[in-house]
């Protein structure tokens, strides 16, 4: 149904450590692994999926690790790879950074874990925050009778522990949209979505049941409210506190939180938006000799907004070299080593055109491989505004003690996955 | 860095320890210092102890031998060290069974421990040791931790049941841990629910007919209510359990898709396609008028597409599957085009199955925007991504009539780069655009001429000449451009060389005058040089066909080639439908059935669909045939995939419609007369007048209705135990060696060779099966079409063991001839369908009429006579069998042995004639007259039948028998 063991392994395929979960796959098989991986990257034909005879070895790869998890069964592949990535989250949640030397340095956590995360190949607690409850770095200090499983690990709410208090009773709410685009080198957009996120920084005592209430359409028009702007989500996914019955019967976010830090939801939009930063790009480049480029950076949003923190990542030929540059605003580097020109601005208001021009040298003898056509990236953050022009109408919160909590929220729309080809 | 310090202060050790007198080497002086320590009485210095064993143990390490002193540390208050020497246990317990026991007494104490959390991990731990003497002990336990007040013991306790069954299944069957198992899936807390289900579809799973989920409407709403209860992974358990349920009809199938549906807003990917699974199933079921069924399909639409903002490998998994939806139900992503354009950032697996569904979904509608996107992604650098964009712009011109001209003018600019791997690809797809739209872009043959010198890919090349033969007649110098590949012929592939060829014979019938010497060349390079058999056969073929009749030879060679089809690389629909119910699994990662990959998935038993309500067909169907509600709305045609259609291609040529090629069509002559039908009764009723055998002619009549099936069942019972009629035993009959039915090819790795013969009255079809593929092979069956004479298996196809890979069995299948009726062409055509675990496959083969003469085929004398006037000169077929040096008693000895009787013999002149009889399972008799000449090589064969039809194949049975 599911692995039959977890590896964790360093680059060069070394096992840092393992558990070996129902005993059905050879655990030497693991030696196949990471010369049948390096074969296929010869071959350029990496898969996330690998076969050796019988034995399948699903992998994710993190930092200076892999993953791996084996099979000889129909495993259900999905969740295979959701459980290696919780993996990932609970380990940099409890280690900070997941790596050869954080795996090492704790291995007795990790072999805890690995035996609480998941028994006989099935996925069980994951919740990071629950597990530090009862599995900690300092394990010294639990002794025997002291240390009891908490209620919440095998409770319908399973993520949020009971008795928490807090002074001041408070939820953040930051509203994030990041726009996605893909342009053409003609300059059409080809495709542009929005994929918002809202992000929960919950300080809340006791066991509060939140609403939330958004100015979705599909809610306006079931309860036959029509004023005011709506937004139409494509597709939501919610943190797993959310009772999905209930939004599908009458689109009502209610939920008990997690406590602290969590994503509550994500959404997508399917509206054809129009690119907030607009790049214009000429790249010449002259064989032998030089490469000359120019690209104008537009603001296309509200003049009263301003745009943090704009980087655009312009690509160079690999042997480029002695660069020159030219900024109407910020300034340009050259990084060689990914090659790449990148044209930091600080701040650049909304309305705005500004211009950058490079120049480089090529040499005289040329390269005979290939080289891909990378597209021009953009970064930037725009606080204070959504595209989508969704907006947190309330938050409701409601606890048995009765305390009055604030919802503070924050928007802020940045770039995604922002890309704009060119033609060279 | 406290491991590294652990290693370093273990090696220091290690050194002092070298010349202890117990062990000789440094790692065992390490061991015996670390016993010393774990037997230590500071808490601290033990605890010390075991980690740093554990630290040894995980860089591996053997530290087994410190088995005893590990376990002693095991009462322990410490739960930190309680599970580093539970750790231990599990790693070591195996190898060390005996002192493995030594544990049990503290395992068995701490599943009474007043902590839950002591008592879950010691039962937990428990069902990890796979030592049988442990598992005895288990059972208390168990018992007492299934019932245990704490949730967390009870659903740890849940999944030990799974492990034990593992370790031994007939344990857990007797102590009855399957029915406490069962109770838990109505336990108040989800958790345990959820593992109790997870814990039985795994056993389940090992044990397909256990029936132990039984699954029933009111188990299936517990489900449901605790689907919205547990975990992320709980859901995922639940749902795929969901999965193998087979709602009872389309009310129940609706509402469990009303409660599963909000899933699909789960933030964890497996949770969404798991929920997929289940909604691709039980649609299935659901009337596709009902207006649900339209709101479901739009609902999965936009998790569909979600999925793609999900890590890389989980988009691998959510694109492999969509691949699987859209082939099932186009109409879910067809306006979801855009987000499957390739980022220049994706990973390669990501970029190939994005491109796979883009083809799959272009439409019309879309299509300039997908030619645009292609053309992009064929001037990027990674070749394999390049050339199946290519590749996919000369599928969407086949599929997209309206777009081919672009599709063919964006191929040239590609041509144009010349770049070379790109110039092949496109030469290849271009071909294939020719194939769908003839006489329309052959302005473009010049440019492709062009590029000539650069293709070294065999394919590339083969396309190349195909084009060049194909229009022969356009090319001014098509001679210069053939000969050309003619100087290296024999360094060229087999692929290359047929299609080399069959270009030349092309070139030659059409511009004859100036090609003679070449298609010469070529032939006897083909025949003479070559030492490949395919090779050497087509060219003897071209060879005869151009010696003997040019005219024909044009006929087949330059006939007209069927169109191909608009989908290339479509799974084959029962496939598809398996597919679909392992939505989310490996399996549909791969796009084959678990049985496929899984070793000793024997038995299980390959999923369904349901079939739509009202369609009166079970699911659990065994026919081949797709379940009525299964049919997509435009099922269409599966053709080979690219890699095949060149071989189909080069097929072609020879296998034109018989009708055009009358010098190759055996000279059969087919009467319209209904052979088993209509005729039968004349041929009975001439019988009847005078015969003696009459009985037993009536007796094994083929019965065409159904109805009296009775009749001819015991006469093949007759048939079976008519052996004293063969005192002198027929058991010399010729049988024909076995030849390939079925190669390996075609069927997934099975090859079946196989023949026929008739052992003491029981006609035998003899099969050996050879298993080539990777994985073992099981549940064989066989099934017939109607054929001419009512063949059909006596009793199943017995293949006793899996045949594993590279193994072969051999089967004798005796056959009755009571099963239904279709007149065949040729008339001995039988058409076979063989089922195994993977799939089922067909072919067709031909047997030798001889297997249908029974032994009672000796006529009276004086019905023979009569017989003879009686039948019609018409139905006389007069052969010559040469070259056969049997003297006439031989000949009778020998024709005897396959059932044909000699009835007299006359001398007249030096030559011996002999009269014969044929009687056939069904009654109808053959009379023969054979006239041997003495001295001459030359037999005459004259047959007389009432049913025309079989004289060929008598002659040819007459043939084999007396040359062999």
């Amino acid at each position: 149904m599911s692995a039959s063991a977890v590896f964790v392994l360093d680059l060069k395929g070394k096992v840092l450590i393992c558990r070996n979960y129902k005993g059905e796959v050879d655990m030497a098989e693991i030696d196949h692994f990471l010369p049948l991986l390096m074969q296929q990257e010869e071959e350029g034909l990496l898969c996330p999926v690998i076969s050796h005879g019988h034995v399948h070895f699903l992998w994710v790869k993190h930092s200076n690790l892999y993953l791996v998890a084996t099979t000889n069964k129909n495993a259900n592949a999905s969740l295979v790879y959701a459980f290696l990535y919780k993996l990932v989250e609970v380990f940099t949640e409890y280690f900070k950074e997941l790596e050869e030397e954080s795996i090492q340095d704790n291995f007795v956590v990790v072999y805890e874990l690995l035996d609480e995360l998941m028994d006989f190949g099935f996925p069980q607690t994951t919740d990071s925050k629950i597990l530090q409850e009862y599995i900690t770095q300092e394990g010294t200090k639990l002794e025997v009778a002291k240390t009891r499983v908490p209620t919440t690990v095998t409770n319908a709410v399973s993520w949020r522990s009971e008795g928490i208090k807090y002074k001041k009773n408070e939820v953040f709410i930051d509203v994030i949209e990041s726009i996605n685009v893909l342009v053409n080198a003609n300059g059409s957009v080809m495709s542009s979505d929005i994929v918002g996120s809202i992000k929960l920084k919950t300080m809340l005592s006791g066991m509060p049941e939140l609403r939330l209430g958004l100015n979705d359409r599909v809610l306006f028009s079931l309860t036959g409210r029509d004023k005011g702007k709506s937004v139409t989500m494509e597709d939501v996914k919610f943190h797993q506190c959310v009772r999905l019955s209930r939004f599908e019967s009458d689109r009502t976010i209610s939920f008990i939180p997690p406590d602290g830090e969590s994503e509550l939801m994500s959404y997508r939009i399917n509206t054809h938006v129009k690119p907030l930063v607009w790049i214009e790009s000429v790249i010449e480049k002259f064989s032998h000799s030089r490469v000359e480029i120019m690209v104008k950076a537009k603001g296309q949003f509200k003049k009263q907004s301003v745009a943090n923190n704009v980087e655009v990542r312009v690509p160079v030929p690999s042997d480029a070299d002695s660069p020159k540059f030219k900024t109407s605003t910020g300034h340009a580097k050259y990084v060689p080593e990914k090659n790449l020109v990148v044209w930091t601005i600080k701040s650049f208001p909304g309305g705005k055109e500004f211009l950058m021009r490079a120049h480089f040298g090529l040499p005289s003898v040329e390269k005979d491989e290939m080289e891909g056509k990378p597209p021009i990236t953009v970064k930037f953050e725009i606080p204070y505004f959504t595209v989508s022009g969704i907006q947190v109408r309330y938050m409701k919160i409601i606890e048995k003690s009765g305390y009055q909590a604030l919802p503070w929220v924050r928007y802020i729309t940045q770039s995604g996955d922002y890309q704009l080809r060119t033609n060279q | 860095m406290e491991w590294a310090s652990q290693l370093c202060e273990n090696r220091h050790i290690g050194s002092k320890m070298t010349d202890s007198k117990y062990f000789t080497t440094t790692k065992k002086g390490e061991i015996f210092e670390l016993k010393a320590e774990l037997n230590s009485d500071k808490k601290e210095k033990k605890k010390e102890a075991v980690k740093k064993v554990i630290a040894s143990m995980t860089v591996g390490k053997d530290v087994s031998a410190l088995f005893p002193d590990v376990v002693n540390c095991m009462q322990t208050d410490n739960l930190e060290l309680k599970k580093l020497v539970y750790l231990y246990l599990m790693n070591y317990a195996k190898s060390q069974p005996d002192m493995a026991i030594m544990a049990v007494n503290t395992f068995v104490k701490d599943c009474e421990d007043p902590n839950p959390l002591i008592r879950a991990l010691a039962v937990r731990t428990m069902g990890c040791i796979r030592v049988d003497k442990i598992t005895e002990y288990l059972c208390e336990p168990l018992r007492k931790c299934l019932k245990d007040e704490d949730p967390y013991v009870r659903k740890t306790a849940a999944v030990c049941v799974a492990k034990l069954h593992d370790i031994n299944a007939q344990l857990v069957e007797d102590q009855g841990f399957l029915d406490t198992l069962k109770d838990l899936i109505s336990d108040s807390n989800p958790m345990v629910v959820a593992n109790a289900v997870a814990a039985l579809s795994e056993i389940a799973e090992s044990h397909p007919n256990s029936n132990l989920l039984d699954l029933n409407p009111q188990s299936i709403n517990k489900l449901l209510t605790a689907l919205n209860e547990c975990t992320e992974w709980g859901q995922i358990f639940i749902l795929d359990c969901l999965a193998n349920y087979t709602p009872r009809d389309d009310r129940e199938s609706q509402s469990i898709c009303e409660r599963v549906t909000p899933r699909l807003s789960h933030a964890n990917s497996a949770v969404v396609l798991s929920a997929v699974k289940v909604l691709m199933k039980f649609m299935e079921m659901l009337p596709k008028d009902l207006d649900y069924y339209g709101t479901l399909l739009k609902k999965l639409a936009p998790p569909l597409v979600t999925l793609l903002s999900a890590e890389p490998e989980l988009q691998y998994v959510a694109l492999r599957n969509i691949n699987l939806i859209v082939q099932k139900r186009p109409e879910i992503l067809k306006h979801e085009m855009k987000v499957f354009f390739v980022k220049y950032n994706d990973p390669i697996y990501v970029k190939l199955e994005k491109l796979d569904i883009m083809i799959r979904l272009a439409s019309q509608a879309n299509i300039a925007q997908v030619l645009a996107e292609l053309k992009e992604y064929a001037t990027e650098v990674d070749v394999d991504f390049v050339r199946k964009a290519v590749r996919a712009i000369g599928r969407c011109a086949i599929k997209v009539e309206q777009s081919a001209e672009r599709c063919v003018s964006t191929l040239l600019d590609l041509i144009q780069t010349k770049v070379n791997y790109v110039v092949q690809e496109a030469i290849v797809v271009i071909k294939d655009i020719f194939r769908k739209y003839p006489n329309k872009y052959e302005s473009v043959i010049a440019t492709l001429c062009e590029n000539l010198d650069s293709l070294d890919e065999p394919e590339a090349r083969a396309a190349m000449i195909w084009i060049v033969g194909e229009y022969a007649e356009r090319i001014d110098n098509a001679d210069e451009l053939l000969e050309s590949f003619l100087e290296g012929f024999h360094d060229e592939s087999t692929q290359v060389q047929l299609q080399l060829l069959t270009a030349i014979v092309k070139l030659f019938l059409k511009k004859p005058t100036e090609t003679q010497e070449l298609v010469q060349q070529v032939l006897s390079l083909a025949t003479q040089d070559s030492d490949n058999p395919d090779l050497r056969d087509r060219g003897y073929i071209y060879w005869r066909l151009l010696s003997t009749d040019p005219v024909a030879a044009k006929e087949v060679v330059l006939a007209e080639k069927p169109l191909i089809s608009e989908e290339t690389d479509l799974i084959e629909p029962t496939l598809l439908e398996e597919l679909i119910c392992h939505i989310g699994t490996l399996a549909s990662v791969y796009h084959k059935p678990p049985s496929a990959f899984v070793e000793g998935s024997r038995g299980v038993q390959h999923r369904r669909l349901p079939a739509r309500a009202g369609s009166g067909e079970s699911s659990e169907s065994p026919d081949v045939g797709q379940p009525v509600g299964a049919v997509p709305d435009t099922p269409p045609a599966v053709i080979p995939s690219q890699g095949d259609l060149l071989g189909d291609l080069l097929n072609l040529d020879l296998a034109p419609p018989t009708s055009s090629a009358p010098t190759v069509t055996p000279s059969m002559q087919m009467g319209a007369m209904d052979l088993l039908g209509g005729g039968l009764d004349s041929l009975l009723g001439g019988d009847i007048a005078g015969s003696p055998a009459m009985g037993a002619g009536l007796a094994s009549a083929p019965v065409v209705m159904p109805a009296s099936l009775g009749a001819p069942v015991s006469s093949g019972l007759d048939d079976l135990f008519d052996l004293g009629g063969g005192v002198g035993m027929p058991t010399g009959a010729f049988v024909v060696p076995k030849t390939i039915w079925l190669p390996a090819m075609k069927a997934k790795g099975l090859e079946i060779s196989g023949t026929f013969a008739r052992r003491a009255g029981v006609i035998q079809m003899e099969l050996s099966l050879t298993n080539k593929a990777m994985s073992v092979m099981t549940d064989f069956a066989i099934q017939f079409n109607r054929n001419s004479f009512g063949l059909a298996p006596a009793g199943p196809l017995q293949v006793l063991t899996p045949l594993s890979p590279n193994q072969t069995t051999e089967i004798s299948l005796p056959l009755s001839n009571v099963g239904p009726v279709m007149k065949m062409e040729p008339l001995n055509n039988l058409q076979v369908a063989v089922k195994n675990n993977i799939d089922v496959f067909y072919f067709s083969c031909q047997y030798p009429i001889s297997i249908l003469f029974v032994e009672e085929g000796k006529m009276e004398r004086q019905v023979f006579l009569a017989t003879w006037k009686d039948i019609p000169n018409d139905n006389e077929t007069q052969y010559q069998i040469k070259d056969c040096h049997l003297n006439s008693d031989a000949a009778t000895t020998r024709l005897q042995s396959s059932n044909i009787f000699t009835i007299a013999k006359r001398t007249v002149e030096g030559q011996d004639m002999l009269y014969q009889s044929i009687k056939l399972t069904n009654g109808i008799w053959v009379l023969v007259e054979l006239r041997v000449q003495t001295g001459s090589p030359n037999y005459m064969l004259s047959v007389k039948c009432r049913a025309p039809e079989v004289a060929q194949l008598v002659y040819q049975c007459y043939e084999m028998v007396l040359k062999n």
